[in-house]
């Protein structure tokens, strides 16, 4: 009877499992195939019902970040490098900032809490709308100081076209070496500490290998023949500004629960020690929370990457200045009709994701197998 | 984990006892205070512009309470979005039904009855929640097209009811895992088999897991832009394509897309302000996997 259940059991679980097989991993699989295909070049065959295709290998990918009219997805992945970076800043700078605040024992406690959290709840469509009423050029925010007698501010925060921090496409991969340097010296410093020679030796072998190579120019590799300006497009600063209105609730949340984790016998200790009130802070409370940051990061960071509602509503999905990969993605495929190199953009944005994700999943459910 | 997750959820509500005096406790508020003007100014001003007669909208009067009061901006948002609304409703019901009854029993399955390979299947299946939907969009469009569910109600439904499974069974794993197998096993003594562990135990202790979950998916789901927007048409359209077309326009008057945005918010806020303490759990059980 037992493994009759257990049958039974496996077969009730099958469909879930059919379903996502075909629907998460078929469905990639597929749409990896058509990004290496000429689907959408031709446009009397893109909706087509049975479109012929022709393999071409990487040259989707080729052209997006080395050919010259893909110009426009470069910018974007700069747009999304620096969107991720403030809006991760925001979020958890708020959200750590307001759960200390509600850490002090305050009155109204749980009001303040519905108050910060409750953007959290809405749509990022209407986030956006409504925060695009807030930032129209000559009112809502703008003219806030008015009403306590200054002058109105006069900032283009939607409609801004300037970009600052300006560097060369071709620099990226130099980057990328110097950042994966770092990666390596940090490994082979810990290699070191744990008495790992050899592991140590080959770390720093590769960092000085890939430092070398960043600062000699990363000789080898060209992606253009012609230096191409990429930069932080202000214009981002008010869908940032957004973004954490919406999500830095979440943070707080976290956050909040992490403080309210850490045992009051700790904290009386180190008061016990002769510690200020910051110092409790600074050296018991806030080196505990390095796990929910880490989390926080991730799940923040991912949501990041796939922005695409938020910027929607509140710059338009046309808007090359605000682009970000997500919605490239959606306009070549949907509106193009480009489905090939729209599927390849889907890849790229799957990969970003996947390092972000995949390393989490693996460590958060090692420790749960072993239990 | 799931203890985790939902010890935490409970002690958000928790105050400590006792009481700190301070010079400074006036910044405390302060910055509370402050901080609340952040998340509020953006509420006062929708909610006056949507009261405001369209003409008495100008940017520099932005910030004033209306002079008359016009309700009927809510009228004519209601007039306009009620088909969208009802589409959002039919949609997040079903396909929040759907993929919780599912969640519930791949949930009870994970945790009870584990088999060989549960432990590469589930991983493989979390990951499912995290993709960009960009990913799978093309193929799913052809998808729905070849078997004739494109632009149809229940494409969309059947779309997140798939994509909704990790999540759910992720939350009911967790919950699941909470109950002891000794009881398991007494109903097992007794003669109860793979269904009637789950009609007798599992399922009678799931209320505050299916609220839990069903919040989730609702407001996951009522909230959702990409699929909408890719795989309906004009009569299936939910509520946040129709307000994303609406506010996308540059000519209509601003009271209308303000009133369209408190008709789509209110669901999803009546149902934190309401059961806050599930959406918070469900929030962090999303999160909290370690």
């Amino acid at each position: 009877m037992r493994t009759n259940d257990r049958l039974v059991a496996f077969l009730m679980l099958l469909p879930s499992l059919v379903l996502l097989a075909i629907f998460v991993y078929g469905f990639i699989g597929r749409t990896a195939w058509v990004s290496l295909t000429n689907w959408g070049a031709d446009a009397t065959q893109a909706l087509a019902l049975n479109p012929e295709l022709a393999f071409v290998g990487l040259e989707n990918y080729r052209k997006l970040f080395t050919g010259l009219i893909d110009v426009r997805f470069r910018q974007d992945l700069v747009n999304t490098f620096f969107f991720t970076l403030f809006f991760l800043l925001g979020t958890l700078g708020l959200g750590l900032g307001l759960a200390i605040l509600l850490d002090q024992k305050v009155r109204f406690e749980a009001v303040f809490r519905t108050i910060f959290l409750f953007p959290f709840a809405l749509a990022f469509i209407v986030t956006g709308t409504v925060w695009r009423w807030m930032l129209q050029p000559s009112g809502g925010v703008n003219v806030l100081p008015e009403l306590v007698g200054l002058p109105a501010l006069e900032i283009r925060w939607l409609t801004t076209r300037e970009q600052i921090w300006q560097f060369d496409w071709n620099t990226v991969p130099a980057f990328l070496a110097a950042g994966a340097a770092l990666a390596f010296a940090y490994a082979a410093w810990r290699a070191w500490g744990t008495g790992r020679r050899v592991r140590a030796g080959v770390h720093g072998i590769l960092t000085l290998g890939l430092a070398g190579w960043a600062a000699t120019g990363t000789p080898g590799v060209t992606l253009l023949p012609y230096p191409e300006p990429h930069g932080f497009n202000v214009a981002f600063v008010g869908i940032v500004i957004a973004a954490v209105w919406q999500l830095s609730g979440y943070t707080m949340a976290l956050y909040l629960a992490g403080l309210r984790g850490v045992p009051e016998e700790l904290r009386e200790a180190a008061r016990v020690d002769g510690a200020s009130e910051f110092g409790v802070y600074r050296h018991v409370v806030l080196p505990l929370l390095g796990p929910i940051t880490l989390s926080a990061m991730i799940i923040l960071g991912h949501i990041s990457l796939k922005i695409f509602d938020l910027i929607w509503a509140m710059a338009g999905a046309d808007n090359a200045t605000t682009d970000v990969p997500a919605l490239l993605m959606y306009l070549r495929s949907f509106r193009a009709n480009r489905f090939a190199e729209g599927a390849a953009i889907a890849i790229v944005l799957l990969l970003m994701v996947a390092l972000v994700i995949v390393p989490y999943l693996r460590s958060s459910l090692k420790g749960e197998v072993r239990r | 984990m799931s203890a985790q997750a939902q010890d935490v959820g409970l002690d958000l509500g928790r105050r400590r006892s006792g009481g700190r005096r301070g010079r400074f406790r006036w910044m405390i508020y302060a910055g509370l205070l402050l901080a609340t003007a952040f998340y509020l100014l953006p509420v006062y001003l929708v909610v006056v512009t949507a009261l405001k007669e369209p003409a008495a909208i100008t940017l520099a009067d932005t910030w004033r309470l209306p002079e008359t009061w016009n309700w009927g901006s809510f009228a004519t948002a209601w007039e306009a979005f009620a088909p969208t609304l009802r589409n959002s409703l039919v949609l997040a019901v079903s396909a929040t039904a759907g993929s919780a009854l599912l969640g519930s029993m791949n949930g009870y399955i994970l945790s009870k009855w584990r088999f060989p390979g549960a432990n590469v299947v589930f991983p493989l299946m979390l990951f499912g929640m995290f993709i960009p939907y960009q990913a799978i969009l093309i193929p799913l469009f052809q998808f729905l097209r070849d078997v004739g569910l494109y632009g149809d109600l229940a494409g969309l439904i059947l779309t997140h009811v798939v994509y909704g499974l990790p999540i759910t069974t992720l939350i009911f794993r967790n919950f699941y895992a909470e109950i002891p197998d000794e009881m398991l096993d007494s109903a097992k003594i007794d003669g109860a088999g793979f269904f009637g562990i789950y009609a007798r135990i599992l399922f009678p202790l799931s209320v505050s897991g299916f609220v839990v979950v069903v919040i989730w998916q609702f407001t996951q789901i009522w909230n959702e832009f990409l699929f909408a927007v890719t795989l309906t048409r004009q009569e299936t359209q939910p509520i946040t394509v129709a307000l994303a077309n609406l506010a996308g326009g540059e000519a209509v008057n601003w009271n209308l897309p303000m009133a369209g945005s408190i008709l789509a918010a209110l669901p999803t806020l009546l149902i934190y302000i309401v059961l806050g303490r599930y959406f918070i759990r469900g929030l962090l059980a999303g999160s909290v996997k370690g």
